[in-house]
């Protein structure tokens, strides 16, 4: 018998009964690892604290069971129920810093939680189980270590204080969420091997929700895809990655930028419903390319191989997808560069983070600067933009020095070099409609206003293919996709020559990442315009990047042609980013480091 | 909060009738608009509804409702209605001019500290500390003893006690929209600090402006009532709310109408301005937009 039963599950808005999730089943076996993959708004978090008998605020779970080892979850009275969540199902959020509380020592963080599901153990048996929790995800357990609080821990280290929490209790099954969004592909690694080894043997089955796909090829057994509430596909990872069956799934592998070859990214037409808003038949219908009529009642579930289905009607009637094309390597660029650093050294909050940077930029080139964080990455280009002015060195536009302060600098370089930032949802003023933020610009370069302002703004939603109307909207109707174009555009307006993008995909999907990354690429290829593209994605460098580089503690450590770096490097600190960026399987390749603990 | 945010989910998009109409659909808001509003009105149409002169004595002093004095009379026999609709104008301007002073120099004090930073900052905000270390209700005591008590005095002195308070909440609400990025993307255009100020800060700051004005509001009256019951302030035989409460208190058993209708009224108006910032606050706030809401 499974450990987990999930059957028929409805979690719905209290108010208005509008489903939020709805008709999904599935089971995980003991010392199994399911992976829940889905775009923003597809449901997978609202599935994952179904598990714990949770719904969040102004949500209710409506219907269906949710057994573990033979509990019926559903059925628990409130109080019984988180009595017995620590030692059933726990849970390891996304970001640890939220989760852990500020005041507390590491020591008293894990204690309480004994204390609390496990009463009956000594104080010195308390001591024992945390000293081997720790120990188990690789933390010491000294005293010293003990004694911290988790703003003296790093990023990963806090999240191993959560897994360890998590574990202590033998839980039968673990939630994760997403646990590890915010930490270094290194350090990912290292989080994710410890999962994996935890869960095989303790026996515990786990429930992993992600939006990354290349994540959960690498650690996952089986794997569910999420859209509009519904589970749409699953199967076995390889399989599922391999030959994905239904349209959605394969649409979203293709948007998946490849560590291995150039290929062009293809995004997913349309936006994903809202709830409230679900078609009555396959929620895909609207946005697939193979929709016919029979798609408007809803589809059954079909199985394509044992252990391996989707929800889709014309499941065998479908073409075999078509690998998307390759992208040509341009030949490098010889002309002068437009923008040249030298020697730069940096300091924030006191501390130098750049020691003697040198980077050339030419005109119609893309040149991604790729690093972890802490690297500097993020600086560097604050510098070369003027909002950090504490540098030495020199920064040279079209020849001529720049002052350090965007303020100091002559009007035409301020409209020349541009900014895009990397949230979406806070780089446009939220009290001011769109139109009014790409305005800015405009009315100080070009001093238009009126007639002649509006028609810039149009022009410049149109270049990156908003509708003209959205100009009166405020960003809170906007999706996170949409904002980072209304950014784009807000850049574009300036008529810049040079760009520089500060990791502006990281926070979207990686199907609206791609009509990003297609943007920038038509617009290069359109306007002639330079790029900076600062990112910690290596595979997404590949797609995008004519040359490459790599940043390490402030020091430039690697650098020349993207096929150069990514395929041959000499370099170990260069090499070991390469081997811990998770990606999809490949034919023919070794199997990822994650897959043998 | 982590670097990578978890985006919202895709909404489709909602008809936009400004953060007002959000707030319209709380009762909340509908109940402090309607107090505000009929206590607003009664004082500025009140004295050309009232049935006496302000003067007129209609009965013996402290008569309980008699005919043609609804409310009974006050200390001098006068009738305590017509006091009632007479004696909110005064205190309701000196409270709307007051508290407009110094919510306005407040906010620009503090946004100019909050945005500035290094030397400004300090500056401003160890001066504003001096007048907060004062004692203020001394303060304003001292100057109407040593000044009289004319009525733009009280405005001036009222408004000089909420600058240091509205500047400090300008200023950390400030530091903090300043951190945002777009509030850099302006900076990487080079537009002018003023243009940033206005364009980009001030629009961020009027939800806890308002819920700030509201409460500012609040106390003025409370104040300005304080000082005309003190007997600075409007001086008899004009009617005021604060000056009938000091007034008729002898006569509390009597007539109580005489001090519980200004209360009443002076209560109705806090309550309702409070409500309305209230119910404004936690729209703009988006506390309560559920995912669910219209």
């Amino acid at each position: 018998m499974s450990r987990v039963e999930v059957e028929g599950l409805r979690v719905e808005l209290a108010r208005s009964g509008t489903p939020l999730v709805d008709d999904v089943s599935f089971s995980i076996a003991g010392g199994e690892i399911l992976g829940l993959v889905g775009e923003s708004g597809s449901g997978k978090t609202t599935i994952g604290s179904a598990l714990l008998g949770f719904a969040r605020r102004g949500a209710r779970i409506a219907g269906g069971r949710v057994r573990i080892d033979g509990t019926d979850l559903l059925a628990l009275a409130p109080r019984e129920l988180a009595r017995r969540r620590g030692r059933l199902v726990a849970y390891i959020p996304q970001d640890p810093t939220a989760a852990l509380n500020p005041a507390l020592r590491v020591r008293r963080q894990l204690d309480e939680t004994l204390a609390v599901h496990a009463p009956r153990l000594g104080r010195s048996a308390r001591a024992e189980r945390i000293a081997a929790g720790l120990e188990e995800v690789g933390l010491p357990a000294d005293a010293a270590f003990l004694a911290r609080y988790p703003h003296q821990l790093s990023g990963g280290q806090q999240q191993r204080v959560t897994i360890a929490m998590a574990f202590l209790l033998r839980p039968q099954v673990v939630v994760l969420d997403e646990p590890t969004t915010g930490l270094d592909v290194t350090t990912q690694q290292r989080v994710l091997r410890t999962v994996r080894a935890l869960c095989s043997v303790h026996d515990v089955a786990a429930l992993y929700v992600t939006h990354d796909l290349s994540v959960i090829a690498g650690l996952g057994h089986r794997v569910l895809v999420a859209y509009a509430g519904r589970i749409v596909e699953e199967g076995p990872c390889e399989a599922l990655f391999a030959r994905p069956a239904h349209p959605y799934t394969r649409r979203l592998v293709a948007a998946l930028p490849d560590i291995a070859e150039a290929r062009r990214l293809t995004a997913i037409p349309g936006r994903a419903p809202a709830p409230g808003a679900w078609p009555p038949g396959c929620p895909y219908a609207p946005r697939c390319e193979h929709a016919i009529e029979r798609c408007a009642s809803p589809p059954p579930l079909v199985a394509t191989a044992p252990g391996h289905a989707a929800r889709c009607v014309r499941l065998h009637e479908l073409p075999d997808p078509e690998p998307p094309p390759l992208l040509v390597v341009p030949e490098p660029d010889t002309a002068a560069p437009i923008l040249r650093v030298s020697g730069l050294e940096a300091a924030y909050a006191g501390r130098r983070v750049l020691h003697g940077v040198d980077l050339e930029l030419r005109p119609h080139e893309c040149l991604a600067l790729v690093g972890e964080s802490g690297s500097g990455k993020t600086t560097l280009a604050r510098s070369i933009i003027g909002l950090v002015g504490d540098w030495q060195g020199r920064i040279e536009y079209a020849g001529a020095p720049l002052p350090a302060s965007v303020r100091e600098r002559p009007a035409a370089v301020r409209r020349e070099l541009q900014f895009i930032f990397q949230s979406p949802y806070n780089s446009l003023n939220p009290r001011r409609t769109i139109g009014d933020s790409i305005a800015l610009g405009i009315q100080q370069f070009f001093g238009a206003r009126g007639r002649g302002a509006r028609q810039r703004v149009a022009d410049a939603l149109d270049a990156v293919s908003l509708p003209p109307a959205y100009a009166g909207r405020f960003p809170d109707q906007l999706s996170g996709g949409e904002r980072q174009r209304a950014s784009i555009a807000r850049a574009l307006a300036c008529e810049p020559r040079v760009l520089i993008c500060d990791e502006i995909t990281s926070a979207l999907d990686v199907s609206v990442q791609a009509a990003i990354i297609e943007l920038l690429a038509q617009l290069r290829r359109e306007r002639g315009l330079a790029l900076l593209f600062v990112t910690h994605d290596l595979a997404l460098v590949r797609t995008i990047a004519d040359r490459v580089m790599v940043l390490h503690e402030g020091r430039v450590v690697d650098a020349g042609t993207t096929a150069g770096v990514l395929d041959g490097s000499e370099q170990a600190y260069t090499r070991r980013l390469l081997a811990d960026t998770p990606s999809l399987p490949h034919p023919g390749r070794e199997p990822l480091p994650v897959k043998t603990p | 909060m982590s670097a990578t945010l978890q985006p919202v989910a895709t909404v489709a998009p909602r008809r936009f009738g400004g953060p007002l109409a959000g707030a319209w659909s709380h009762p909340v808001t509908r109940v402090g608009a309607v107090l505000t509003l009929a206590v607003l009105v009664l004082s500025l149409v009140g004295p050309a509804l009232a049935p006496h002169a302000t003067t007129d004595f209609v009965g013996p002093p402290f008569s309980p409702p008699i005919e043609g004095a609804p409310l009974g009379t006050d200390y001098l026999g006068r009738d305590v209605l017509t006091g009632v609709l007479n004696g909110g104008r005064s205190l309701l301007w000196m409270a709307f001019a007051s508290t407009a002073l110094g919510v306005g120099a407040g906010v620009l004090l503090g946004m100019v500290a909050g945005y500035a930073r290094g030397l400004l900052d300090d500056v401003i905000m160890r001066c504003l500390d001096v007048l907060y270390a004062f004692p203020y209700i001394v303060l304003v005591l001292l100057f109407v003893s040593l000044l009289g008590s004319p009525a733009w005095l009280i405005v001036l002195l009222v408004a000089i006690g909420w600058v240091p308070g509205v500047a400090r909440t300008t200023r950390g609400i400030t530091l903090e929209v300043c951190t945002r990025e777009f509030v850099e993307a302006a900076e990487v255009l080079g537009t002018p600090r003023r243009t940033i100020l206005r364009r980009e800060v001030l629009p961020n700051l009027t939800t806890p402006l308002l819920v700030e004005f509201a409460l500012r509001l609040t106390w003025a009256v409370g104040v300005i009532a304080g000082l005309s019951f003190l007997g600075y302030g409007v001086q008899p035989p004009a009617s005021d709310w604060g000056l009938m409460i000091n007034e008729n208190r002898n006569g509390l058993a009597v007539n109580p109408w005489g001090v519980l209708a200004p209360i009443g009224c002076i209560a109705a108006f806090a309550i309702g301005t409070n409500l309305l910032a209230d119910g404004i606050g936690r729209t703009l706030a988006g506390t309560d937009r559920a995912v669910g809401r219209p």
